[in-house]
């Protein structure tokens, strides 16, 4: 990627800048007095200050101008950071190197404060930023900085708001990512589908693939270079490999069977999982790309599909009606009879591992509603986080912290749109796209 | 890498798609009324009501077939088995595909919306089978019979509540011309 090129502390401007810096000393292990650490308990989002960043020369004043716009949008939009408007503040930075007067933002009650500069030459970008803790009257972290080219500036942006973000909460960020998804156009009855791309908040939609041939459940790989799809191109539902980086396409074949849906990858994305249709009845199977040889997981003469590796490799979710109804199950990846883990009125569908490891989203019926939620690997602890006519698709955040699904209105008029919500069930909001779309699949934090 | 170039990859990819797929799309869509973008391989409605060749009244026409033996049966919730009235319009397919052996068929299997994406798939895939099942067990050769699954894809009936759902939880079986 070489619209961030570099990601540097700023340790050669430490000595010219003399006191504003503290000592060097690892970016992210500050401990400090601002900390927001997150909890169901969160509900007053921590305000924060971020005026726009200085413009280092006449050309970058319009970047400094949105740049410092979405790094707001990502922190407000995680529902855990207010931001006190720029009407409101008393003080304004002009220089990027002069020392802060913590009292002025002590003053408006701003606990965390953004500072940030900006130079546009041709079209070399360059941001720094600085995250001050107000009451404490001292940097969080150390200053950064990020090169790149002018067209990568939401990259950039992303950056620092991850960088916020992770100094102040703890956790990992999640703003410098992005989702692929199925972008609908069209009538319910004869909706065109198209694969697309796009950052995590909406922005830089690209579209992967035409109209042609239906389209369905992209899955990005864990290092996002490559999306698993379901497309019906040659009549029937098989899997296709799409290399983001080289951008080839190929059919991953599966063999015999009536079709071949459902893939995912695997945590070092060396193998995949997927559905493979016969006669009627649907198992599961693992596949290593390399070889190209195929392992039949599950052989019942129910429907198993919709199945998710945990994050150390060694077990799968999946669903399955053997019970009768819709319901998740987990079994180790070298055989072994599956466990069941939902127990909850309803059917329970689409189930995915957290990155962390720690829980499984899914969907579940029940009532005539559909719901997003969230589950112990052991069942325990079920959560809702969403209820509607029909939510259904649900994908991690890198940092296992948000989930996205789709959600469709009901009726001939319905149409599917993309959504997140907190895995704490607050702060639900639509992502915006272009088009109707369905089926997001998050990728990794990019490098 | 830049916008630029990223743009110029992904029409290498749509021509890549293109050419792969070009064959197969003729053929699939050819004669049976091609439905356009995404509904090309002849799904349900559009496909069936493409065909024109013969009239009601002539027996060994398509016509006849889906419209006076019947080209389709209906589900319960989640269910493939075969009702009674379903039985009776498969009783007269096979009548049907007996008697005209220069036809062969493929079955589509679809679900209503109310479920998820794959399930639904999956389960359409096995509404077609219970009918390519009950087909064959009438004695229509398994080799002049294909399946194929909608899921909840391609609705007939655009409401949400059941009395679209009913129409949309369907097995329909698509007659494919001779030779084909």
């Amino acid at each position: 990627m070489r619209h961030v090129q570099r990601l540097t502390l700023l340790a050669g401007a430490l000595a010219a800048l003399g006191t504003l810096f503290a000592g060097p000393g690892p970016a992210l292990a500050q401990s400090g007095p601002l900390k927001l650490t997150i909890t169901e308990g969160v509900v007053e989002p921590m305000p924060f200050a971020a005026p726009t960043f200085v413009a280092e020369n006449g050309q970058s004043a319009d970047m400094a101008n949105k740049l410092t716009r979405v790094v707001v949008s990502d922190l407000v939009g995680t529902g855990l950071f207010r931001e006190i408007p720029q009407s409101a503040q008393i003080a304004k930075i002009t220089s990027f190197t002069s020392p802060v007067q913590y009292a002025d933002w002590k003053a408006i009650n701003a606990a965390a404060l953004i500072t940030g500069a900006v130079t546009v030459q041709g079209n070399q970008l360059n941001v720094k930023f600085r995250l001050h803790d107000v009451f404490a009257g001292q940097e969080l972290g150390q200053g950064m900085q990020f090169n790149g080219t002018t067209d990568g500036w939401r990259r950039m942006a992303h950056k620092v708001a991850d960088q916020v973000y992770a100094r102040i909460t703890g956790e990992k960020p999640y703003f410098d990512s992005r989702v692929v998804f199925v972008s609908e156009t069209g009538p319910k009855d004869k909706r065109l589908k198209r694969l697309a791309i796009m950052d995590y908040d909406g922005a830089n939609t690209q579209y992967l693939t035409d109209s042609s041939s239906l389209v369905l459940a992209p899955r990005f790989s864990p290092s996002g270079n490559r999306v698993l799809f379901t497309s019906y191109a040659t009549g029937s539902p098989r899997i296709y490999m799409l290399d983001v980086g080289s951008v080839s396409l190929r059919e991953i074949s599966t063999g015999a069977g009536d079709m071949a849906f459902s893939p995912r990858f695997s945590p070092d994305g060396n193998s995949i999982l997927y559905s493979l249709t016969q006669g009627g009845n649907t198992d599961i199977y693992l596949m290593n790309l390399g070889s190209g040889t195929s392992q039949r997981l599950t052989s019942a003469s129910s429907i198993e599909t919709g199945p998710s590796f945990s994050p150390d490799g060694s077990k799968i979710v999946f669903e399955s009606d053997r019970s009768g109804t819709q319901q998740l199950y987990i079994m180790p990846v070298s055989g072994g009879e599956p466990q069941r883990i939902s127990f909850g009125e309803g059917r329970y569908s689409t189930p995915v591992w957290s990155p962390r490891g720690d829980m499984i989203a899914f969907t579940k019926q029940t009532k005539g509603r559909f719901h997003i939620g969230v589950m112990r690997t052991d069942g325990s602890g079920e959560r809702l986080l969403t209820a509607s006519f029909l939510d259904e698709s649900p994908t991690w955040s890198p940092n296992g912290r948000v989930v996205m699904f789709s959600r469709e209105t009901p009726g001939a008029s319905g149409t599917a749109s993309l959504y997140s919500v907190d895995v704490t069930g607050r702060n639900l909001q639509r992502v915006p796209t272009p088009t109707g779309a369905s089926d997001p699949s998050w990728g990794p934090l990019q490098k | 890498m830049t916008y630029l170039a990223k743009a110029a990859l992904v029409f290498a990819v749509l021509g890549l798609a293109a050419c792969t797929n070009g064959d197969r799309f003729g053929k699939l869509g050819g004669g049976y009324g091609a439905n356009g973008a995404n509904g090309a391989y002849g799904a349900n409605g559009y496909g069936a009501n493409g065909i024109t060749s013969g009239g009601l009244n002539d027996p060994t026409s398509p016509a006849y077939f889906q419209q006076t033996v019947g080209d389709r049966v209906h589900f319960i919730v989640d269910q493939s088995s075969l009702n009674p009235e379903a039985r009776q319009i498969l009783d007269g397919q096979i009548r049907w595909l007996n008697a005209n052996p220069d036809f062969n068929a493929t079955i589509e299997g679809h679900a209503d919306e109310q479920g998820t994406r794959e399930y639904n798939l999956a389960l359409g895939a096995r509404r077609a089978a219970a009918v390519k099942d009950y087909l064959v067990a009438g004695g229509v050769r398994p080799n002049r019979l294909q399946t194929i699954s909608y899921g909840k894809e391609r609705p007939i009936a655009l409401c949400s509540d059941e009395s679209c759902y009913a129409q949309n939880r369907r097995a329909v079986t698509v007659l494919r011309a001779p030779g084909m």
